[in-house]
């Protein structure tokens, strides 16, 4: 194989890797992962070098049966479809579409990396994923890496032995990554690539993947996490999925649905589409089901919903308010607000038992809980103290402290793993901002996240390193993924409709 | 100026309003006298009970929609008669149900929004209660700023979708 010949030199640089190509999926370790024996014993999943190559095959990821009307026959479903067809145009156009890109920002500090595209070079069909564009979005997007455009790569290397490094110095670039596409049988593809430190000229990563077409893109973003690890020593968020709320249609023509889709907007599928509003969707920690708010009663519920095979549950529907769910990060308790005793207060629900737990009891709106990382307490939004502000409470009820003391308005936390990091929607007279409070650096320090004027609903991603928030532009709502420093903010568009709600899930784990 | 003439305009619903409250304290709820004499503060006259036609036709009744000011969920001195008005509408029609739809504008947080609509819904409850309206005919909803009737993000539209809607489920 051309790539024994590989030096001795980079195979040792290559080997101090083994384990940061784990599994992706186990919580978030900066620790003693290469240390893990469990990983390095998997039989099937060798340290990773060509000699001993890294073959995994993704599965796919399907949304059988979705939604309630789909449960309905498909002739009268589609029916439904071609009748509404004018009202309804998100159904058949976002699956095509996905969410437009933009970089509305930049950030002069940020590493500077080359994604050479990676051609195919087997003898079928060639994918139609361009997997080094979706590698380089993925970095570029995250605010820490700035990528080279394909129009400046003055050479094209395909293979670490093909690199002439000095070239790549003088483009003044950190990190090259190059790689290309083979064919791996039964319509599958192979992805090949390498990962070096350009001024060091050693290999820092090679890793081949195998996948079929339909999820080349998975594979893509594993690679862009593989590499944002390797080079920050933080784990990489982008193989990962969000979920949000579309409207299409106003007044009583308006159309609600639950959205799933990758981080970076593609791949959007339909979880559940109802006439009446859907709010709050709210992740499970491994990432299976979605908890959400549907008014298809009339009044507010909350439901839980498995997202592949579509099955749900009632959870709660209580006189008045049902919202704001939120599952506990071992994932047996969800948060939620109840106003069943006149006023809305927060409570815990035991998944298993459905017992309730009155957490609050103050006459003022408590609302919007969110978990700390360790589960112990909660997070929350209450007007106790005259304007919406965020307080906190022992997860097992008890006497709750106000966290925000900067701001007239402060709303709909979301925390970061580490609880170092809470971000909220932030409002000062009819301006409402996304605004960061970082609690790592001893005293609590703010600052600014996004410019808009009615930007809402804040969600971490799971590293912390972005944050995904609703901002309204013209009469629509639009997403937007801004870095946790501020500096790139990229729209996420959906090509028809009002998009709000987002919520960023957890890390998704392979098998 | 403005101020000045607002000011007096709320001094002089305020002491209506007063006027209106003491005059249901001094006689039991069943005596109608003292509502008829609230609407016709308002202009039109509906002597004896009132009946499903008057939903349509009388100017009080039909007047179905609250409006509230940013951030607060007090009922405004003008709603006061209406109030008093659907108030003697469910005593007279005991059959009647009604269902308070709570909005809120679209500026700051969704779930708070459903907690502030909720506030004004109760808000527009008690005052049918104070005046005489049963609770057991009355439900209350939240829609939170899920429901606006204007879309635009002025103050205008904000204006308009901070209300609690009246819907009779039965007349």
């Amino acid at each position: 194989m051309a790539l024994a010949a590989v030096p001795a030199a980079s195979r040792a640089g290559f080997r101090t890797v083994v384990g940061a190509g784990r599994t992706l999926g186990d919580g978030f370790a900066n620790g003693n992962r290469h240390a893990n024996p469990r990983r390095q014993d998997h039989p099937s999943k060798p340290a990773f070098s060509f000699e001993t190559p890294f073959t995994q095959t993704l599965p796919t990821f399907s949304f059988p049966g979705l939604g309630l009307p789909m449960k309905a026959s498909p002739r009268l479903f589609a029916a439904f479809v071609a009748m509404f067809a004018f009202l309804l145009p998100l159904a058949a156009l976002s699956q095509e579409r996905g969410l437009e890109i933009d970089i509305v920002g930049g950030n002069a500090s940020a590493l500077p990396i080359t994604v050479v595209p990676m051609p195919y070079q087997g003898g079928g069909a060639a994918p139609e994923t361009d997997v080094a564009a979706v590698v380089g979005a993925d970095l570029a997007r995250s605010g820490q890496f700035r990528t080279l455009p394909a129009a400046d790569m003055v050479e094209k290397p395909t293979r670490g032995s093909e690199i002439q490094f000095p070239t790549w110095r003088l483009l003044k670039q950190d990190f090259i990554v190059v790689g290309h596409v083979l064919d791996a049988g039964a319509g599958s593809y192979r992805v090949e690539y390498e990962l070096f430190d350009v001024a060091k000229q050693e290999r820092l990563l090679g890793f081949a993947m195998t996948a079929r077409s339909s999820a080349l893109r998975d594979v893509a973003h594993q690679m862009a996490d593989a590499i944002y690890e390797k080079i920050l020593g933080v784990r990489g968020a982008f193989w990962t999925r969000i979920a949000y709320i579309t409207v299409t249609g106003t007044g009583k023509g308006a159309r609600y649905a639950l959205m799933v889709a990758d981080s970076d907007g593609y791949n959007p599928q339909t979880v559940v589409r109802s006439p009446e509003p859907l709010l709050s969707p709210s992740w499970s920690p491994d990432g299976r089901k979605l908890a959400y708010v549907s008014f298809e009663r009339g009044n507010s519920s909350i439901y839980i919903q498995d997202i592949t095979t579509g099955s749900r549950e009632l959870i709660a529907s209580f006189r008045g308010i049902n919202s704001s769910p939120a599952f506990s990060p071992d994932g047996r308790r969800l948060a939620l607000t109840l106003s069943r005793s006149g006023n809305p207060e927060i409570y815990v629900m035991d998944l298993g038992s459905k017992a309730l737990t009155q957490i609050t009891n103050q006459f003022g709106i408590d609302t919007e809980p969110t978990w700390s990382a360790d589960g112990s307490s909660l997070y929350f939004t209450s007007d106790r103290g005259g304007q919406p502000q965020i307080y906190q409470v022992p997860a097992s009820g008890g006497s709750a402290t106000r966290v925000t003391f900067q701001g007239r308005y402060n709303a709909s936390p979301t925390v970061s793993f580490d609880d170092k990091k809470i971000a909220v929607a932030q409002g000062s007279g009819n301006v409402y901002r996304i605004a960061l409070l970082d609690r790592s650096l001893g005293s609590p320090r703010w600052s600014t996240l996004s410019p808009g004027s009615l930007d809402e609903s804040p969600s971490f991603a799971p590293n912390a390193s972005m944050v995904l928030y609703a901002a309204r532009e013209g009469r629509r709502g639009v997403l937007y993924a801004v870095s946790a420093d501020g500096r790139v903010r990229q729209r996420l568009v959906l090509a028809d409709g009002d998009v709000r709600e987002p919520a960023w899930g957890p890390f998704r784990a392979q098998r | 100026m403005n101020t000045i003439t607002r000011v007096l305009l709320t001094a002089v619903l305020c002491t209506a309003a007063v006027a209106c409250s003491k005059k249901v304290k001094e006689v039991p709820p069943a005596d109608t006298g003292p509502s008829t004499g609230v609407v016709d503060q308002t202009g039109p006259t509906t002597p004896g009970a009132y009946g499903p036609g008057d939903l349509d036709t009388d100017a009080c009744l039909r007047q179905r929609v609250v409006y509230f000011d940013l951030d607060q969920d007090a009922l405004r001195p003008e709603f006061q008669a209406a109030m008093a008005c659907h108030a003697k509408y469910l005593r007279d029609r005991p059959s009647s149900r009604m269902t308070l739809e709570g909005n809120a504008d679209e500026r700051g947080s969704r779930d708070y929004n459903l907690g502030l609509g909720e506030r004004r819904a109760n808000s527009v409850s008690s005052a049918l209660q104070a005046n005489g309206g049963s609770g057991a005919q009355i439900t209350v909803v939240s829609y939170g700023e899920e429901r606006p009737t204007c879309t635009d993000s002025n103050e205008d539209c904000w204006a308009k979708n901070r209300r609690v809607e009246i819907v009779y489920t039965a007349k």
